[in-house]
């Protein structure tokens, strides 16, 4: 049981959660995960680690709301508790000086970029951090990412903020623009892959941060199984990071949507009642 | 006493006198009581066999003759006091019987449901030699255990005075369990760090209700916390904390029993489809999640046409779990053929009344799938048994160019697990072999950490409940020793 310590609504479906965890704040590093779990008949699903605080022992959660149990965190308030918390989880991102790195980021892989942004600042890289949304109102943490990055590009589809256009068009014209020694992406599939790609083209390493499907978070079923350079390997434990020039995004995709239409009818009892 | 002392209490020899071992050995052996096939193999949750009465359970001790050589306890992995156990029921002290039981098993309603007994105990019963059918000492077993359990007068051991050192378990699954129930016994106070949100490893997470009822552990698990073991759950040593944290905390010993939680898969084309996925998978989200159940959160696919793959205990716990969710078409495969079955006899009976597919000697090379990626077909090379090997095991050869196309909408790859790599990856000088298993000393399960000891699946790789539970009573004694020195 881990006690919520404050809420702050980031836009109307993504919030902002501290939560009472003194041990996990102690041991995570930037790129871990958490699995919780609301509720007793409640489902196990990773968030990222998003900040952590030592002095008051709490661990930060971004969640975006998006089926029935991202719905059931982000209805919980101040002084309640989410039910199971397990952690740290995955590997910690690889941090060193790279040089200049694109933090290329959109919807829910915001949140989850959020530390890693901030450990290569501190590392001494120059962090160019493109925020991606559909318009200006799912843009988050603008203000904090302004804060540990070098230059902030902003990128709507409707260019309601920022540049019009897709990810990939920022981080094309930074890639155009100078010498990028790193991208780490972290967003939807469909987001990383054309990132991926993009970045193959012009030879830019880059690391993605994959969000498969769990359960137990610690190697124990296989459920998060990719393809990665051809050998399959569990997100979980092996990642969630990996060479993007490596992963099969299709298989990915193709995995990720396994569930879609349970989730679709989950969603429409809890609608219906 | 010993076991010929016991033998010659005045109780035993009147009982044993009170038959004649002829009459004992033509008494035809008990037939456990179960759900009917049809009605079970769409029930989820209720279990197959339904225990003996205690008019069965005295019939069926009769037939044990009281060997002055009892040669059923060398089959036992922990050496429990079988005529001992047994002459009680027949005499009706069923309470007794299960004292005996707790002697040397620390989950004797468990291990009498699910050990092996056909390969253990029941393998070297004098009857065998008879050519008749052994004793059914799993059933009676089960039969003291539960008698006890549902009396009401389970007693919670006497624990020695607490000596105030603080005992570290990682993993709640039998060997844990075992292990925290004996130092606990010893007066150490224990810990016991779990990883999931539920106690009890396999038992819990694993095993299905229709063959282990998560009540059943639950009665260990609150035995143990009166006998003041804590539980903390979602911890996992070696992220959450280090053994390194938890010494500099006080722990003056740790007990590894992380099982062997990592499914294996065959790296075949097409495994990755959706649709296919590995028993720990399946079992967890039906038994840990409680997916079938409409208030749950978590999903399971309830395929209609659902192959296993694999012939031991999570195979058939696996597609019995699909039959009972709706499968109409429930098959398992496996390379060899069913003599080599790792399964329990008794499993492989019930699956095939359940109308479970036995497709032995075919071997999956490759799935196919639809466009949206879901599994379709799978393609089988069938199989023959070759030439005995060194073993003397017959193992399978392709039959070349044979193949079979089956069409399939769920796929469970239920082909062995390995060790839990969390424990052995984070605790420097740990001496693991090649496969990933924990060395030990044999004798006290000590590892080459010396604070560090360790037992059960995370040693031996997959094995049995019985072989982890005696790991941790093993384990016990000997850390108890070592930390007295
Ligand atoms: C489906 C299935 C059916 C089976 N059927 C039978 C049967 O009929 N008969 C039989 O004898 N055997 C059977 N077995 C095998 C038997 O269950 C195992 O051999 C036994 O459970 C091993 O016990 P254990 O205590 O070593 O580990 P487990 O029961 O695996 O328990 C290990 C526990 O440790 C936890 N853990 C792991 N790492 C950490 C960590 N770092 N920190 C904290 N916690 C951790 C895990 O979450 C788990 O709960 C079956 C196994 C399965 C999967
Ligand atoms: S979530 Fe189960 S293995 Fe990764």
């Amino acid at each position: 049981m881990n006690k919520i310590i404050s809420k702050e609504y980031f836009s109307a479906n993504v919030v902002k959660f501290e939560v009472e965890a003194p041990l996990i704040a102690k041991a995570r590093k930037a790129g871990h995960f958490v699995i919780v779990r609301v509720g007793d008949k409640g489902e196990r699903i990773p968030l990222t680690i998003a900040d952590a605080d030592l002095q008051k022992g709490t661990i930060t959660l971004v969640i975006q709301k998006m089926g029935v149990s991202s719905s059931k965190v982000c209805a919980l308030e101040v002084g309640e508790y989410i039910t199971d918390m397990v952690g740290p989880l995955g590997k910690a991102t690889h941090i060193e000086n790279f040089g200049t790195v694109i933090c290329a980021c959109g919807g829910v892989g915001t949140a989850p970029m959020m530390p890693i942004v901030q450990a290569l600042k501190n590392a001494g890289n120059k962090v160019i951090t493109v925020l991606a949304a559909r318009n200006k109102d799912l843009i988050i943490l603008e203000e904090q990412m302004r804060n540990y990055s070098d230059e902030v590009i902003i990128m709507t589809d409707d260019g309601s903020s920022g540049n019009k256009g897709l990810v990939t068009t920022g981080v094309e014209t930074v890639i155009q623009r100078e010498k990028v020694d790193l991208c780490v992406t972290i967003g939807p599939a469909i987001m990383m892959k054309f990132v991926s790609k993009l970045t193959k083209q012009y030879e830019v390493p880059t690391l993605a941060s994959l969000n498969t499907i769990m359960v137990d978070g610690t190697g124990m079923c296989g459920a998060c199984r990719v393809s990665v350079g051809g050998k399959t390997k569990f997100v979980c434990v092996d990642g969630p990071e990996f060479d993007a020039h490596q992963v099969d995004f299709d298989e990915m995709l193709m995995r990720l949507g396994g569930y879609k239409e349970m989730e679709q009818e989950e969603m429409n009892k809890i609608i219906n009642n | 006493m010993n076991i010929a002392e016991e033998r010659a209490q005045a109780w035993r020899e009147e009982l044993r006198g009170s038959m004649k071992a002829k009459e004992r050995s033509s008494i035809e052996r008990v037939h456990m009581p179960e759900l009917d096939a049809t009605y079970r193999s769409h029930v989820r949750n209720e279990e197959v066999n339904l225990g003996l009465t205690p008019e069965q359970a005295v019939q069926e001790a009769k037939r044990c003759l009281d060997c002055a050589n009892p040669t059923c306890m060398e089959g036992c992995p922990v050496g429990i006091y079988i005529p001992k156990f047994i002459k009680n029921i027949e005499r009706g002290e069923f309470l007794q019987a299960a004292i005996t039981l707790k002697e040397t098993s620390a989950l004797p309603a468990v291990c009498g449901r699910v050990c092996p007994q056909e390969r253990q105990c029941e393998s070297k019963c004098i009857h065998l030699k008879m050519n008749k059918e052994s004793v059914a000492i799993g059933h009676l077993e089960r039969f003291a255990a539960d008698y006890e359990r549902i009396s009401g007068k389970i007693s919670v051991p006497v624990c020695a005075p607490h000596n105030g050192i603080k005992i570290a378990v990682v993993g709640s699954g039998p060997a844990g369990l075992a292990f925290a129930g004996d130092m606990a016994k010893l007066g150490y106070e224990v810990v016991v760090f779990e990883a999931l949100h539920e106690i009890g490893g396999v038992l819990k997470y694993g095993i299905p209700e229709f063959r282990l009822p998560n009540e059943i552990v639950d009665v260990e698990i609150h035995n143990l916390q009166a006998m003041g073991v804590h539980f903390i759950t979602n911890c996992i040593v070696g992220k959450t904390i280090s053994i390194q944290d938890l010494e500099d905390d006080g722990f003056k010993g740790v007990f590894v029993a992380s099982g062997a939680g990592l499914p294996r898969f065959m790296d075949i084309k097409g495994e990755n489809l959706v649709g296919i996925m590995s028993s720990n998978e399946y079992l967890t989200r039906v038994n840990l999640m409680d997916a079938a159940n409409p208030d749950s959160d978590t999903p399971v696919y309830k395929g209609k046409k659902v192959a296993v793959i694999g012939g031991g205990n999570t195979a058939m716990d696996s597609i019995r779990t699909a039959r009972r969710l709706g499968a109409e078409k429930a098959m398992i495969v496996y390379r060899r053929s069913e003599q080599e079955m790792p399964a329990r006899l008794e499993e492989v009976k019930h699956a095939k009344e359940e109308g479970i597919e036995f497709l032995t000697l075919h071997n999956p090379i490759e799935y196919l799938g639809n466009e949206q990626g879901r599994v379709t077909h799978m393609m089988l090379q069938v199989m023959e048994l070759g030439e005995p090997d060194a073993s003397g095991r017959r193992s399978p050869v392709e039959l070349p160019g044979v193949t079979k196309l089956v069409e399939v909408d769920e796929v469970v790859v239920s082909v062995g697990v390995s060790p839990n790599p969390l424990i052995p990856q984070s605790v420097k000088g740990l001496e693991v072999t090649k496969w990933g298993t924990v060395v030990v000393n044999q004798e006290t399960m000590q590892s080459a950490v010396p604070i560090i000891f360790a037992g059960g699946d995370i040693v031996r790789g997959g094995a049995t409940v019985i072989l982890a539970m005696g790991d941790g009573r093993k384990a016990a004694k000997a850390m108890d020793e070592w930390i007295r020195k």
